[in-house]
């Protein structure tokens, strides 16, 4: 998949401290324009502060974290910017399509938007039911269907498949694939390493620290390794014996 | 600003509402219940219940919206949808304005009902009409509103919102001058109570229900009623960051 030169991301020398814990230490990263970016580490390596970082609400200590040229949390950004948090972020007390029509009409999307992306996440039948009795998985797909309203420039995606079955994850995939194809940025966050391979580039943090950035494939030519995960363990090991 | 923004978000806290029917029933009914109970513990003395009625009016509606604006907004800070908002391209205040539309709206008809039923059944008697006591009404719902807004952003958990309640409204409660008349009172806790704000609402019902049309004492408490409004959304908006840690 051809990359665009110009980083629709760019982080430097990140460091953000939470709870007076230093959570990310001097973190440099980009994310390709049109690419399918996936943020992988362990739980608690500081993936979500970092897309925090990136959407613009974190608090940070010192660095710069850039979006499409411009300053993270600027104004204009906010237009541009898709945003899937961790844990589903949508009103329980509402149905899925009055969930939905709200945030369209804080963003400015159409209202014709809202059954295009109910059924993009594949919840047409459950348009009408309140969040409070859909699954979690169900309710996790909702969140994402606010991020894609108005066809945002950028998504940044926390874990937007957790808990989904392997068919519905392979939907999203193929999804997230086609909406880089036609120009989107998307940075997804993800432990689980088989979707991994799905992406075109890597980011691998942990505690704080990026560990590697490189396609998958080079990932794993670079570490002998056959898969990502046997990949990821030998990063950490070799660093592990650097820090010796 | 954006007025498309406030006018979604009263309607989308009106439909959440909407799914909960039982909360708008409380709303309406207990006022009006409270009422009839007051006015029948008064049976006899008609000239006590015609000076408390009014100024309970004016109490129901920034109680009410107090506690359950401080728990709407303390929800969406802990659900993660404020997060969500303020990534978007939203003013502070549209979201603010959008509560405040909602429950001002709610407001108004609780007012209506609970006026109505104090002046043609329990046979409440005001010299000023009832129009004046459900603006009266709105302005304190208005106010409840903000000062829960305000509230919200010092409660971590909604057990500690709801004892906003005892500890915000209650002392401005015995202080309005519903007990004890605030010129009868200890001149510091005069002095007190001429700060807090459902002082000037309670005095402004009492003065409409007590006069034809608007004195200039009235249009002065209202003057107040607004100012307090429009400074506690101001600093409830202030509370609302963007960034968190
Ligand atoms: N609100 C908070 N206050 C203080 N510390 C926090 C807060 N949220 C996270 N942390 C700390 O920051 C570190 C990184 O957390 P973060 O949520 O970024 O991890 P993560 O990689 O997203 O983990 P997971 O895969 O479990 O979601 C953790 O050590 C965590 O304890
Ligand atoms: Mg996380």
């Amino acid at each position: 998949m051809p990359v665009n030169e110009t980083p629709a991301i760019e982080v430097s020398e990140l460091t953000v401290h939470r709870g007076g814990n230093l959570v990310l230490d001097r973190v440099s990263c980009q994310v390709g324009a049109g690419s399918v970016t996936g943020l992988l580490g362990p739980s608690g390596s500081g993936k979500s502060t970092l897309i925090r970082s990136i959407v613009g609400v974190q608090k940070i200590t010192s660095g710069t974290v850039q979006v499409l040229g411009r300053a993270a949390g600027s104004k204009p950004l906010r237009a541009l910017i898709g945003y899937v948090t961790q844990a589903p972020s949508v009103y329980t007390d509402l149905t899925v399509r009055e969930n939905l029509r709200y945030f369209a009409a804080v963003i400015g999307a159409s209202p014709r938007d809202v059954d295009t992306v109910i059924s993009s996440v594949g919840l047409t039948d459950k348009s009408g039911a309140l969040v409070a009795r859909l699954s979690g998985g169900q309710r996790t797909r909702v969140s994402l269907a606010a991020a894609l309203l108005g066809e945002p420039q950028v998504l940044v995606l926390d874990e937007p498949t957790v808990g989904l079955d392997p068919v519905l994850r392979r939907d999203l995939w193929q999804l997230f694939k086609g909406l880089a194809s036609s120009g989107s940025t998307l940075l997804v966050s993800s432990h689980i390493m088989d979707e991994a391979d799905r992406c075109t580039q890597l980011l691998l943090l942990r505690d704080g620290r990026v560990l590697a950035a490189d396609s998958p494939a080079a990932i794993r030519d670079h570490t002998d390794t056959a898969d990502l995960e046997s990949a990821f363990l030998a990063l950490i090991d070799a660093e592990e014996v650097a820090a010796r | 600003m954006n007025a498309r923004i406030t006018v979604a978000t009263a309607g989308r806290v009106l439909t959440q509402l909407r799914h909960d029917p039982r909360t708008i029933a409380l709303l309406l009914v207990v006022p009006c219940l409270l009422l009839a109970l007051l006015s029948w513990t008064f049976d006899g003395q008609p000239a006590a219940f015609d000076r408390i009625g009014p100024m309970l009016l004016a109490i129901f509606p920034l109680v009410v919206m107090f506690v359950v604006t401080s728990v709407a907004m303390l929800r969406e800070r802990t659900s993660g949808t404020l997060e969500r908002l303020l990534a978007m391209p939203l003013n502070k205040l549209d979201l603010l304005l959008g509560y405040a539309l909602a429950f001002g709206a709610l407001a108004v008809v609780q007012a209506g009902l609970a006026s109505g039923v104090s002046l043609w059944l329990l046979d409440l008697d005001i010299v000023g009409s009832a129009g004046w006591l459900v603006l009266t009404a709105l302005l304190s719902a208005l106010l409840g509103t903000a000062l829960g807004l305000l509230a919200s952003a010092f409660a971590q958990t909604e057990f500690q919102a709801v004892q906003f309640l005892p500890a915000f409204v209650l002392p401005q409660l015995l202080l309005c001058g519903l007990f004890v008349p605030r010129e009868a009172m200890h001149s510091v806790l005069e002095a007190i109570s001429n700060v807090l704000p459902l002082s000037y609402a309670v005095d402004a019902i009492a003065e409409v229900a007590a006069n034809r049309g608007l004195s200039g004492q009235a249009s002065l408490d209202y003057g107040v009623l607004v100012a307090f409004i429009v400074g506690a959304l101001a600093l409830g908006a202030g509370t609302l960051r963007r960034r968190t840690a």
